[in-house]
């Protein structure tokens, strides 16, 4: 694998044309990358599902050639139809367009001269091939006092030009003082297998709002790893949804630092999962500072040989008395062959603090359908019915209620 | 001053810190082959004995020390090390308590131990173990009559191989885990009991573990073997002089209950914790396993941790029995710079197994405590059920209180659920309790109390008074 990594990424340099300071910074994440290889079931963090193992399996000879100089057509089947909204598209991880159509011009910046360096500390080589491959990074900066009008839906997506090749993407947010920013990923369906690497990062200001919806709804065969970054200030609130059903492998990583007094994190999420699924969330939230808040809750409906795994974990410095950490996993194990793994870990150092977590797992309530269908349900209504009120309790967390009705939509959930 | 602060008073310092000046016996420093045939000729073992240490420590030269765990300590130093220490009066066993060495009866005596059995009233047999032997098994003659095999592990490899040959190491296999690996290599003495088919133990069965040489670590064994329906309830304690070293304690415990068998087993450990500067203590890396191995079969755990610099175990049940229940309680209680990693595994393998694990924590001073367990139900455990809960407590904002659960499900039928919680005595609670009269430190004194309870009650009599006092006695100093 490493002579085809080298050969590619020789390939890449001489294609898109990288000046020779940032390919010698790219060749060191490159050579740490190397170094490392693909994380597993070693690393406490990869511990439930080993990506080098189902790389390995899922991919025969992984390509990290990717050619950005050619452009790809859109395909305007895949937009969201029923909601206005900014977008940016992506194909074969390659920015096609970028449109703020609805938003004040001057509000927004975006740039693609941002430094390559990794802001914090990590252990994460997939970070290390994310930027010694990704091609621009773009970074979009929020002006300060200034809400978007609509939401901005990022597109990703994949056309049959390319296959069994590793796509490496990075973003920047910097949201001003007092701004806010709805952000949807939204993935559509292709069936070539890829691997998808991509690494936001965001920096909220005092004051500023960030909501992100990360919706993999439809059935495909990527592989993909999605790592959030998130920096927040004094009273900023940040809210995750991660709905994670169409990939065949989908890892979703958060790390969030409270360093500000009041600031709050929320991520809300479901796995719904089938056939040979094995998806993940790991989410590291760090109370450094007094007074400030973190909410979890993720659910799993689990079918035949799928797999889930969560792991979260709630810090607290020794400076940060008066937190407030919660954070709950359920699961519903629907077959013999599912399976549910979850580590909701708890580590704190200050006193004056109220930190909870929980953890069920277990089979649909026999006594649940029975009642169903004494009234009248069959077998499966009264399952569905059952599986639809579970996870409709995680998507009624989502704040915002335009997008909390388009994800209704997407999956159908009725109330 | 009343009773209960005389009581303080008394205990405040580590009251078991003293020496006993006595002669021994040991191995030559350091850790190879000679040393373990050294100890396996002392013992005068039979040949397989010997081949299973020796097995254990070829094992032992591939195996690296864990360190994934959150107590950090300074790297041990296996050769500089004695792997066997025992009293000289202890080279040729004594028959009867009477020629016993007098001064290790006056040990156990300022213990609280009194071996000589007329001195006994609650009817508990005592095997107590000093250093790297036993010295003494009390009330042997009564529970002979039942049919109950009490001795030390020793006297078991000499007298019943036959059983020991079976069971030893196969529950933990001597290709387990560094610590587990090293004990199997030049384990010492310790406890075995083995109680026949349909006996219910007529009296609890105990062993006192006391280090007292210096520059030795404790390797004990014990093996419980509760054969088809029998019960057996088996109490440890533990305590070492204070010292500027840090000692080095790895135990292995194998427990085996077959059909309809119930062993229960507690623990109070009160090993020296170190001065308030952190300086010396025990360190406490053992591995505690029970196989649940026959239908309807049950193993429950219950241990007070209060003393070790570090400790480091998790008292594990194999559930293999259909219909076989684990249990787990624990307290474990951290002050000064104690740090503690403990928990439990509960491996559900049979079907309808039912798991339950409480345990509380609770850390002051600048002390770190870890709850770190395993719950894993297998694919074939249909109908298997897990209740976990885990609560800290936070005494000060030096300290530390953290929860690892390990939580894994491949079985649709079957129902984990797990809770945790950490939180400080809160204002209004004390508040309640000092405008009934009580001071800060007995306010405190209750709520910590109410706050164990669940565990403290499943503690045999005697115990649970002793577990209480010293729950009182660790935390002395960590209000205000």
């Amino acid at each position: 694998m490493n002579e085809q990594l080298q050969s590619d990424f020789d390939k890449i340099v001489k294609v898109s044309k990288i000046s020779k300071e940032e390919t010698k910074i790219k060749k060191e994440f490159l050579n740490k990358f190397i170094k490392s290889g693909f994380p597993n079931r070693k690393q406490e963090d990869w511990k439930f599902l080993d990506i080098s193992q189902i790389i390995k399996k899922n991919i025969n000879g992984l390509s990290f050639f990717n050619d950005y100089s050619q452009s790809n057509e859109i395909d305007t089947s895949i937009f969201v139809n029923n909601l206005e909204h900014n977008k940016i598209i992506f194909i074969n991880g390659r920015i096609e367009k970028i449109d703020f159509d609805h938003e004040d011009q001057n509000k927004i910046e975006i740039s693609d001269d941002t430094k390559k360096d990794i802001p914090f500390d990590y252990e994460n080589s997939l970070i290390d091939l994310n930027s010694a491959l990704n091609n621009k990074v773009l970074k979009i900066s929020i002006k300060k006092n200034y809400s978007l009008k609509k939401p901005l839906i990022i597109y990703h997506s994949t056309n049959d030009k390319i296959n069994s090749t590793n796509i490496n993407l990075r973003l920047d947010f910097e949201l001003g003082k007092n701004s806010c920013l709805k952000l949807i990923d939204y993935f559509t369906n292709n069936t070539a297998k890829n691997f998808i690497n991509i690494f936001y990062n965001f920096n909220l200001e005092k004051d500023s709002i960030l909501k992100n919806y990360k919706i993999d709804k439809f059935r495909n065969n990527n592989l993909k790893y999605f790592f959030n970054n998130i920096e927040q200030e004094n009273n900023s609130v940040s809210e995750t949804f991660i709905l994670s059903a169409g990939s065949d492998y989908f890892k979703n990583e958060i790390n969030c630092n409270l360093n500000g007094e009041y600031s709050s994190a929320f991520i809300n999420g479901f796995f719904s999962l089938k056939e040979n699924q094995q998806h993940e969330i790991r989410t590291t939230i760090k109370h450094l500072v007094e007074n400030t808040k973190s909410y979890q809750l993720i659910k799993s409906v689990l079918g035949k040989n799928s797999k889930s795994a969560y792991q979260g974990r709630i810090f607290v410095n020794s400076k940060a008395q008066k937190t407030d950490g919660y954070q709950l996993s359920k699961a519903i194990l629907l077959d013999e062959t599912s399976e549910f793994n979850a580590k909701p870990e708890l580590e704190i150092y200050a006193d004056d603090v109220k930190c909870s977590h929980g953890s069920a797992s277990g089979s649909l309530d026999e006594n649940s359908i029975f009642y169903l269908m004494s009234r009248g349900l069959n077998y499966q209504q009264s399952k569905e019915l059952l599986i639809n009120g579970f996870l409709l309790d995680v998507v009624e967390k989502i704040t915002d209620s335009e997008i909390r009705n388009l994800i209704k939509d997407i999956i159908g959930l009725k109330e | 001053m009343d009773t209960r602060e005389k009581d303080i008073e008394n205990l405040k310092d580590y009251k078991y810190g003293f020496t006993t000046d006595i002669e021994n016996i040991k191995a030559p420093k350091g850790l190879n082959e000679n040393v373990i045939k050294f100890i396996s000729n002392i013992k005068k073992e039979p040949k397989w004995m010997l081949d299973f240490r020796l097995k254990a420590y070829e094992r032992l030269k591939h195996l690296k020390e864990p360190n994934w765990q959150k107590p950090k300590y300074p790297k041990i130093d296996y050769q500089n090390l004695y792997y066997y220490s025992a009293p000289k009066s202890m080279k040729d066993k004594p028959k009867s308590l009477d020629e016993l060495d007098p001064k290790l009866l006056e040990t156990y005596k300022k213990l609280g131990i009194p071996l000589q059995e007329q001195a006994r009233l609650n009817g508990i047999a005592v095997d107590a173990v000093f250093d790297s032997v036993s010295v003494a098994t009390t009330f042997k003659g009564e529970l002979t009559k039942h049919g109950i095999i009490f001795c030390s592990i020793s006297e078991a490899i000499q007298k019943h191989p036959e059983l020991v040959r079976k069971y030893l190491g196969s529950v933990i296999p001597i290709t387990d885990h560094f610590f587990a690996t090293l004990n199997s290599a030049v384990f010492t003495d310790g406890s075995f009991v083995y109680i026949p088919e349909g006996v219910k133990c007529p009296m609890e069965l105990s062993t006192y573990f006391r280090i007292n040489a210096s520059e030795t670590g404790q390797f004990e064994r014990t093996l419980i073997i509760a054969d088809k329906g029998s019960y057996v309830s088996y109490l440890e304690g533990c305590t070492a002089p204070m010292r500027d070293e840090n000692q080095l304690h790895a135990a292995n415990v194998e427990l085996i209950a077959l059909d309809d068998a119930e062993i229960k087993y507690s623990t109070v450990q009160n090993w020296y914790p170190g001065d308030e500067n952190g300086k010396g203590g025990i360190y406490n890396f053992v591995t505690k396993r029970g196989l649940c191995k026959g239908k309807n079969s049950k193993i429950s755990w219950t241990q007070v941790e209060t003393g070790s610099a570090i400790t480091w175990k998790y008292p594990s049940c194999i559930l293999k029995g259909d219909n076989s229940i684990g249990e787990f309680y624990s307290i474990a209680i951290t002050n000064n710079h104690q740090k503690a990693d403990t928990g439990t595994k509960m491996i559900h393998l049979g079907k309808n197994t039912k798991s339950k694990i409480i345990s509380k924590g609770i850390s002051a001073g600048f002390s770190d405590m870890t709850y770190r367990g395993l719950v894993d139900i297998n694919s074939k455990a249909k109908n298997s059920s897990n209740y976990t809960q885990c609560d800290s407590l936070l005494m000060g904002n030096k300290c530390g209180a953290h929860t690892v659960p390990y939580i894994k499900n491949k079985n649709s039928d079957s129902n984990i659920a797990h809770e945790a919680t950490t939180s400080k005595i809160s204002e209004e609670q004390l508040h309640y309790c000092q405008q009934r009269g009580l001071n800060p430190e007995e306010a405190v004194g209750l709520i910590v109390n109410g706050f164990c309870k669940e565990v403290l009650q499943q503690l045999p009599m005697e115990f649970a008074v002793e577990a209480q006092k010293l729950v009182g006695i660790s935390l002395e100093g960590s209000v205000g």
